[in-house]
């Protein structure tokens, strides 16, 4: 007969554990699998023991990680299905074993979460473990409760629970109890008691002295600025814009589709500081100021095509802003300082660049910011082979509403399955060597038709910018009509759109064509080629606007007004094109689809390409806004427009994307590539223009100086000349701005930071695998214990 | 939030405030979708009443989810293991599911909610669950056995932890 009791744990815990009202309501479902199996086996043992056994799984499970106890439980317990013929004694002791108690009984978890505020409170400040256990001081022995197990048996471990919350200080508290995974109800009993020993009450205790009439007022004062507070933020959350129809898009198409909307909303957010900054600035006090000359120009419609015309000589570019101090008192022709006027002079050259440079930066660093939030959301520090794991737990899209979409999610996910089943067996067989040579053939062919067609395009522009501009002079030396020379400008920005039009067709043709191991590898690979032409032609367009800036002046020879015009040209080119793509390539496609082709399937909405159009409006923003200062208020409007438009033809014609994307990766991957070639490039673009080109003479902020930079030497000089008591601030001017030597202090500390994380994660890689081998050698030793328990209890019941 | 009956009161809001991840905006939301599960009469003692489960899946973002009903069943307090679910344990739900919640909290509870059978361990019965709630309710659109099979050999080979992200 076998003495179970004395075998199983001595579990030091409380023995009123077995009143109902203490478990949670399932609990008595959890153990009713193995109270049932028990009962069963045990049907002849007395009632005495089943009590005690009872009582002793209803008790607290021991002081294991909780996270120990999930991992593990990755192992396949080999006890009880697959061999059913364990005795009673190893089945008592495995349903006691701390891992199939624990996350179950609410008294487990709040025994773990006591051990973790005395770890806690160790941290903070531990004792040598040498003096406690020759201590004679009976508070220091509560440090240590591993020593002294006897302690813990003496109270419930829920007070001592909230006797250690209580040590804790009021933001480390309210942490712990908002972590702690257990019912909100008892959260509240929690904070209640501890409530009752420390007054951590927000409003003034009723049973003290009525407070002061200062305290009085401070309190009325706090609790109305409180709602205040309160109303103001309910209405922001109320006012976010398109909040609607986010949630529809997201509840038929999911979250990749999204993605592609919020990055949309995110570059509005962008332009509308821009502009915002700009407007205030530079525009309006511009326009309050204007300049003698008259506009000569009449207003035809053309003008909002090109840009020219009327627009020449208005606020929109950079040739109508002065370039001397508005309402000044003394003005530098008469020398006479009026007095009256010129109580707020303006600098109007120092505000056309200290605006732009300083919006620019605070650009990047919103920039880096969202940036380095999204990576450290989207990335993974783990290894990157746990595939199926992932497919199967992380591939359900949860923003997912419409039934038929939710049936849709359904099929990929099986069809992604079945592919990544299809693909593991694939690849237990090796690729032949004929087959290997064949890809590679395939691969290098691929790559070299997009290099190909890249290098034809750059040639293509190049010669066609060239030959434009040849018959632009032409026709302005042969005195044609104003109207068909400004539709001569229209024609490169016409045919760079065409080619970004067409080209990504062709690139994904491409990549179909290749198959790549994988579908997101396509999607990257295809997104690259794109980039690549995109940003190399616009640096070809810079190039050439840059050098050849004579050839583009306008009658007051103004080059800076004209590459403005050439922007604002580009900008609604896009635009016009963009709709023009929405048109044939969702809704013609579309049609065709249905009526000639007779197919139900709906075309797709191509996410890269979308946004990688997006990025390129937004390049051509950043470039033009030192010539053209309220291109910012037209790519607004074009982003809002585009905004409606996209997301009808997204309801009317497309369905969901078929490809499982990881919405969190490709949001990082956007902002990416806005922050590195899109934004990176326009600020090296500006920086060059500031520092190197020297700016037309008849007109702008700049015309007497060499470079736009030396507006601002200029001001220090001035500044420095005129009041001696801030030298300092040129001192930082000269030591710090002009040498360069700061500027690669500042660059090493930044790589050297950069190097400190990449060793970081290189270190939790290294942990992470060190921890896996652990969990994977405690499997085995549990299953060879088990095994033994079972040598040991099988032998015991076979002897009679 | 204009002066309903139902409000909630003041402290008992910051009190949810600090027990759970939510925002005070977000505590009056689902105060207000919460009341709308409950008929007229019931909307008085909002707080002591108990919305049985198949109100509670009515709602659009549960209803659409494969994992439903054990996400009722793990977050319900109720006595009778009926998954009926109280104010407190629908602010619980969200508290967890929210933005903010620590990726402990989460993977506690996401290791409840797969737990299909409530043994403590995630085995292959789960797994195969799992993996049916993932590919659809009808018979057709589940894979083979021998599919199911391979996948979850894979699964328990590769002891790759991840991050729940989709939570």
């Amino acid at each position: 007969m076998t003495q179970p009791v004395s075998f199983t744990l001595h579990v030091p815990e409380s023995r009123d554990g077995a009143s109902p009202d203490l478990s949670l309501c399932d609990e008595s479902a959890v153990h009713n699998s193995f109270q049932q199996l028990l009962q069963e086996q045990s049907m002849e043992e007395p009632e005495l023991e089943l009590e005690e056994l009872e009582l002793q799984e209803l008790t607290l499970g021991g002081r294991e990680n909780l996270a120990a106890g999930h991992t593990e439980a990755w192992e396949e317990p080999e006890s009880r299905r697959e061999h059913p013929d364990f005795s009673s004694a190893t089945l008592l002791i495995l349903a006691n074993m701390p891992s199939r108690t624990i996350g179950r009984s609410r008294g487990a978890i709040i025994s773990q979460f006591y051990n973790r505020t005395v770890k806690l409170r160790r941290r903070s400040s531990r004792p040598p473990l040498r003096q406690v256990s020759r201590s004679a001081r009976p508070s220091l022995r509560q440090y240590d409760l591993e020593l002294d197990s006897g302690h813990a048996e003496q109270k419930d471990t829920h007070s001592l629970l909230v006797k250690e919350l209580q040590s804790l200080s009021s933001s480390q508290r309210s942490h712990m109890l908002q972590a702690m995974p257990v019912c909100l109800a008892e959260k509240r009993s929690l904070r209640q008691e501890l409530g009752g020993h420390r007054s951590t009450l927000r409003k003034p205790d009723k049973t003290r002295r009525p407070l002061s009439c200062c305290g009085q007022l401070k309190h009325v004062f706090l609790t109305g600025f409180r709602s205040l507070w309160d109303g103001f933020l309910s209405l922001l959350h109320s006012l976010q814009p398109w909040h609607h129809s986010l949630k529809q898009i997201s509840g038929r198409f999911g979250s990749s589709v999204l993605s592609y909307f919020l990055f949309l909303k995110t570059l509005l957010m962008f332009n509308i500081f821009l502009f915002l900054t700009l407007l205030i600035f530079v525009v309006a006090t511009q326009a309050a100021y204007p300049p003698a000359t008259k506009n000569s120009r009449l207003f035809t419609g053309l003008e909002l095509l090109t840009g020219a015309g009327s627009f020449t000589q208005t606020l929109m570019y950079y040739g109508y802003y002065s370039n001397f101090t508005l309402n000044d008192a003394c003005t530098p022709v008469s020398s006479s300082c009026q007095p009256g006027r010129g109580h707020l002079p303006y600098n109007m050259p120092l505000a056309y660049v200290f605006t732009i440079g300083v919006s620019f930066f605070i650009t990047c660093i919103l920039l880096v910011y969202s940036m380095s939030r999204s990576f450290g959301e989207s990335y993974r520090v783990g290894s990157t082979s746990g595939d199926f794991a992932i497919k199967v737990f992380c591939a359900w899209d949860y923003k997912v509403i419409q039934r038929r979409s939710v049936r849709l999610q359904n099929e990929n996910i099986r069809t992604q399955l079945k592919e990544l089943l299809g693909e593991q067996q694939s690849k237990s067989r090796p690729m032949s060597l004929c087959r290997k040579l064949g890809r590679m053939v395939v691969l290098s062919l691929a790559w070299a038709v997009s290099v190909g067609t890249v290098v034809g395009c750059i040639v293509a522009v190049y010669y066609f910018a060239e030959h434009m501009l040849k018959v632009h002079r032409d026709s302005r030396d042969e005195e044609s009509s104003e109207a068909q020379q400004e539709a001569l400008l229209l024609a490169l920005p016409v045919v760079v759109s065409l080619m970004n039009l067409v080209m990504p067709y062709l690139y994904n043709l491409l990549a179909a064509w290749e198959k790549q191991e994988s579908p997101a590898l396509e999607v990257y690979v295809a997104i690259f080629r794109n980039l690549i032409l995109k940003m190399i032609v616009l640096g070809l367009l810079c190039y050439h606007w840059l050098s050849r800036k004579m050839g583009y002046s306008t009658e007051d020879n103004c080059w800076e007004t004209s590459v403005g015009q050439e922007l604002y040209r580009f900008v609604v080119m896009d635009f016009v094109f963009t709709l023009l793509d929405t048109f044939l390539g969702e809704l013609l496609w579309r049609l065709i689809l249905e009526k000639r082709l007779m197919r139900k399937q709906r075309p797709e909405f191509d996410i890269a390409r979308n946004v990688l159009e997006l990025i390129y409006g937004q390049t051509l923003t950043w470039l033009g806004v030192l010539f053209c200062p309220l291109l910012p208020a037209v790519q607004i409007l074009k982003l809002v427009l585009l905004f409606y438009i996209k997301k009808t033809s997204l309801m009317k014609n497309c369905q969901s994307p078929s490809k499982l994307w990881r919405a969190s990766h490709m949001s990082t991957v956007f902002i990416t590539l806005l922050c590195f070639p899109s934004f990176l490039g326009a600020a090296i673009f500006l920086s060059y223009t500031i520092w190197a080109v020297k700016p037309s003479i008849a007109c702008g902020p700049f015309r007497m100086q060499e470079t736009i930079y030396e507006s601002g030497k200029t001001w220090i000089q001035e500044l420095e000349k005129s009041s001696p008591n801030i030298t300092w601030f040129t001192w930082i001017h000269q030591h710090l701005v002009e040498n360069t030597f700061f500027l690669f202090f500042v660059s090493g500390v930044l790589l050297a930071v950069i190097y400190l994380h990449i060793q970081v994660v290189k270190g939790h890689r290294r942990i992470i695998c060190l921890l896996k081998e652990q969990i994977a050698h405690e499997g085995e030793d549990k299953v060879f214990l088990i095994q033994k328990l079972q040598c040991i209890y099988g032998k015991q019941e076979t002897c009679p | 939030m204009g002066g309903s009956a139902s409000q909630l009161p003041r402290d008992l809001l910051g009190e949810y405030q600090e027990l759970t991840f939510l925002t005070k905006q977000e505590i009056l939301l689902a105060h207000k979708r919460f009341s709308e599960l409950l008929s007229k009469e019931e909307r008085e003692s909002i707080l002591q009443k108990r919305v049985p489960k198949s109100k509670i899946l009515t709602l659009p973002e549960l209803r659409a989810n494969p994992f439903r009903d054990r996400i009722c069943r793990v977050f319900s307090t109720s006595e009778d293991g009926d998954g009926s679910m109280s104010f407190e344990d629908f602010l619980d739900m969200l508290s967890v599911f929210s933005d903010s919640a620590t990726s402990e909290i989460k993977s506690h509870y996401a290791f409840r909610i797969f737990d299909f059978d409530d043994d403590g361990t995630l085995d292959r019965k789960d797994l195969e669950k799992l993996v049916n709630c993932l590919t659809g309710e009808g018979d057709e659109t589940r894979l083979s056995e021998s599919e199911m099979d391979q996948l979850i050999q894979n699964f328990l080979q590769d002891r790759a932890v991840m991050a729940l992200r989709p939570f």
